[in-house]
């Protein structure tokens, strides 16, 4: 790009992409785009885009268990298939545990993956490292157009034949067969499969991309150890796309094969085994869990450090800590699977395996607030959903210590302890990071400051919210309720309803949170080129906001005494 | 038992937040634990009346609750006092302190040894849950520090489950018998069984002997999805695949009912397949077999138990 300089000199406006005849304009800007601002952009709106949608699933879930018997699914069943009587409610069973299928699906893949790892690594990372864009940004422009049809199999999956005379694909995001595989005859698993496979290119199409970026383009001077936080954990996650994907990739091939072509990897009958496919599954399942949370470990780093106006505490220790969590996130797979029928060896080894995880994350949760402390701390919206972040961390941390354990997660495995963990570490855990990182880079994305309030109102209702949604649900778990349930024992009722008032309560957040985006865009506030003071340091807040078009023409040298 | 205060306290805060919400349960009715299905307002593990689910109680609330409960206070202690002493007004000028060695190796080996101190235990719980008592072997029970004081005789009566879509199949392996468990609908249990639970009760329970080893095959049809059999106040939980025949045991030590349900998703009807499993005394299920063994009949076998 010879013009970048021209280009740089010109973009300081907020009007960056109009008035230069070689920036691409209207449709081709984006579609065609090479840009990595541009793509992480449009990464985002197609989270949160996606992420309306899984939102929506899981509300109609709440509603159905806000009371014992079946409240709504019967209807859903009637208006969508024309059923009566018995049949429609045998469909709406079914069409729950679609819904169950889809909205962790739509959540993990469409929404986490594409905030995290398409949204601000695509936008942030290579400002961070000071390079121009990514190392491949045509490659950068296919992953991400590969998602849309992707998000658009799944969804459509919801509307072919699954089993026998029913819609849609409802054995759950881990799609465990038989139950996927003669359970579903039908093609609508194939959809998910397909769509999975275009979702895994994606994502593995952008950790090639990244990781170049990140090992090829840093600044003249920016070793790997003076590298920013969060591009470490985009180098970390983006090395477990890289190794996780291709094994879900082979496993759900098997399982396509195993559907229409007559293998028998996972059927008993022809000498396969249904629990490989779980190993298979879980070796890329697990990682997958630190896919969506390592980069909001970044985001939360850089928020903490420029709040309290004070460097991150123990650098070394917060990069080494996510690549041993990275790497030991790899060989705890099976504590998934502690009632399959594992040995007792085999699961004292994972119970071991997976206690040692806890240690690098609370070398992380220690860092931070060794970071704050002594700091000169403002209070600032991104600020609140960082400190929020690492509390809620923490308590979805300390759960997992528990299911660690084989001997109690006998007594929880597969109940709503389960489903309260995951939520507290990703829906309270990995969605704070993505509305702290939201709030944190918007004046530098859009270049526009947001209200003060809307953005509190929105974190203190959201708190509260996600809260009641799911801190009772430990409660449930502990009784005995099984997870992916339509209807429930009466004795349930209580924290159920609890639960899906919480739903509500989370459900206005959303609408602050949208009716605050909806403000800032309108009012105009200029953000300046670093709303933030001089907590915030790195690079990406020496340009203007938003920035130009093309940034670093000339690199920018990092000094040796620079911090991090 | 100290963790006995621990949860009480926990059901009075609970309680009186309750209270707060009339329209969701009255106070009186929440906290109270089942033994056999869940209460209402539940938030503790069911009562246990095996050794497993025993040692189960004693490693969660004993042990993980406290330390939990513990972590999860110094971290918001620790979060309260920073936005107390280092908000900006408080504290205008910040430090610059990036390091601090002994620090750093106090919260890396601190939390080690707490891992080790929870997995000492950890490991003894789960190795007497896959261990099917041999009559030698001793079991750690609610005493989970000690080196094993509970005796369990060896197995003598082996039953085999098997998931279906979406019923439970039961066999008596060393007799041969076997027969199916379905649901009860709600007019089914008004008709047949009142007063039984809503989604808990089935026509045909399990029925084993009180003070008895009881070895579990589990299993699921061979053309059918994987299931999983559980039963909370058991302490049991084991996935019934298609294809693998899965091993557990139990001794029950209280006759009575006790409920479970399937725990693996296993399609439409994943939340309509429960698990009943009824204890009665050893006389009692004697009466049981045998009338079994000649009739071939569940129901003519269950009709010589007493009414419940």
């Amino acid at each position: 790009m010879a013009n970048t300089a021209n280009l740089e000199a010109h973009a300081t406006g907020h009007d960056h992409a109009s008035h230069d005849h070689h920036t691409p304009t209207g449709w081709r800007r984006w579609v065609y785009s090479t840009n990595h601002k541009d793509i992480g952009i449009m990464y985002l709106v197609f989270s949160i885009v996606a992420g309306v949608i899984g939102g929506l699933l899981s509300g109609a879930m709440r509603l159905e268990l806000q009371e014992p018997g079946i409240q709504i699914f019967h209807g859903l069943a009637a208006m969508a298939y024309g059923l009566e009587g018995d049949s429609a409610i045998d469909a709406g069973k079914h069409m729950f545990n679609v819904f169950v299928s889809a909205h962790a699906l739509i959540m993990v893949f469409f929404t986490v993956m594409p905030a995290t790892m398409g949204g601000f690594a695509n936008y942030f990372a290579p400002l961070m490292v000071g390079a121009p864009d990514t190392a491949f940004p045509r490659i950068n422009n296919v992953a991400f157009w590969l998602l849309p049809p992707a998000l658009l199999l799944t969804v459509l999956s919801m509307f072919f034949e699954g089993p026998a005379g029913a819609l849609g694909f409802g054995g759950g995001w881990t799609a465990y067969p038989p139950l996927s595989t003669t359970g579903h005859p039908g093609p609508a698993t194939d959809f998910v499969i397909f769509s999975l496979h275009v979702a895994g290119v994606s994502s593995i199409l952008g950790a090639i991309n990244l990781i170049t970026t990140i090992l090829n383009m840093r600044a003249p001077g920016m070793t790997l150890h003076k590298m920013p936080l969060f591009a470490w954990s985009v180098l970390v996650t983006a090395f477990l796309l890289l190794l996780a994907l291709p094994v879900l990739a082979g496993a759900i091939t098997m399982m396509l094969t195993d559907r229409n072509f007559g293998t028998t990897f996972f059927s008993p009958e022809g000498g396969g085994d249904p629990v490989l496919y779980q190993h298979l599954f879980w070796f890329f399942g697990h990682p997958e869990v630190y896919i969506m949370i390592l980069p909001g470990f970044g985001i939360v780093s850089h928020i903490v450090a420029t709040f309290s106006r004070k460097p991150v505490f123990g650098y070394m220790a917060m990069a080494y800590a996510m690549v041993a969590i990275g790497f030991v996130g790899f060989v705890v797979w099976a504590h998934h699977m502690y009632t399959t029928g594992l040995s007792l060896d085999v699961q004292r080894y994972f119970v071991a395996a997976t206690m040692v995880i806890a240690v690098p994350t609370g070398v992380k949760i220690f860092s931070w607030i060794a970071t704050m402390w002594g700091g000169s701390i403002t209070f600032r919206i991104p600020m609140l959903w960082a400190i929020g972040f690492i509390f809620l961390f923490t308590v979805g941390g300390v759960t997992g210590v528990v299911l660690a354990n084989a001997g109690a997660d006998r007594a929880l495995h597969d109940t709503y302890y389960v489903v309260a963990h995951f939520h507290y570490v990703l829906s309270l855990g990995a969605v704070f990071s993505i509305f702290a990182g939201w709030y944190y880079w918007y004046p530098k994305m859009f270049g526009y400051m947001y209200s003060e309030f809307l953005g509190k109102l929105h974190f203190w209702v959201m708190f509260v919210g996600v809260n009641l949604i799911f801190f009772p649900q430990h409660f449930l778990g502990l009784a005995g309720m099984p997870r992916r349930y339509i209807d429930y024992p009466d004795a349930f009722a209580l924290w159920n309803r609890v639960s899906s008032i919480g739903y509500y309560v989370t459900f206005v957040a959303m609408l602050i949170f949208f009716y605050a985006t909806w403000e800032a865009s309108r009012k105009k506030r200029p953000a300046g080129d670093n709303p933030w003071g001089e907590g915030a340091t790195t690079l990406e807040w020496t340009l203007s906001s938003p920035p130009p078009f093309h940034q670093f023409s000339t690199l920018p040298k990092i000094d040796s005494k620079d911090a991090h | 038992m100290v963790t006995g205060q621990f949860f009480r306290k926990m059901g009075a805060v609970s309680a009186a937040a309750l209270a707060l919400m009339p329209a969701l349960a009255s106070a009186q009715e929440i906290g109270a634990v089942g033994r056999g299905h869940p209460e209402p307002g539940q938030f503790h593990l069911q009562e246990s009346v095996t050794p497993i689910m025993d040692s189960i109680v004693a490693f969660h609330d004993g042990i993980l609750m406290w330390t939990i409960t513990g972590i999860v206070l110094l971290v918001l202690v620790l979060l309260v006092i920073i936005m107390v002493r280092f908000n900006a007004k408080a504290n205008p000028v910040p430090a610059r302190f990036t390091h601090n060695t002994l620090i750093e190796v106090i919260w890396t080996v601190v939390p080690i040894l707490i891992l080790v101190v929870i997995a000492i235990p950890s490991f003894g719980v789960l190795s007497d849950q896959m261990t099917v008592p041999d009559g030698e072997r001793k079991y750690l029970g609610a005493n989970i520090f000690s080196l094993g004081e509970v005796e369990v005789p060896a197995a003598t009566v082996t039953v085999k489950a098997s998931g279906e879509q979406w019923y439970w199949n039961y066999e008596y392996v060393d007799q041969g018998l076997a027969f199916d468990s379905n649901i009860l609908s709600e007019a089914e249990i008004a008709e047949l069984k009142p007063g039984q639970p809503r989604l808990l009760a089935v026509n045909n329970e399990l029925v084993v002997p009180v003070n008895t080893t009881v070895r579990m095959q589990v299993t699921a049809s061979p053309t059918g999805v994987i299931h999983a059999f559980a039963v909370p106040s058991f302490g049991i939980k084991v996935d019934a695949v298609p294809g693998r025949l899965n091993e557990t045991w139990f001794n029950a030590r209280e006759t009575g009912i006790y409920y479970g349900q399937c725990s693996e998703l296993c399609g439409k009807d994943h939340a309509y397949m429960p698990i009943g499993v009824r204890v009665v005394t050893v006389e009692e299920y004697e009466a049981f077999i045998a009338a079994f063994e000649e009739s071939r009949d569940y129901a003519t076998a269950a009709a010589t138990l007493p009414a419940l």
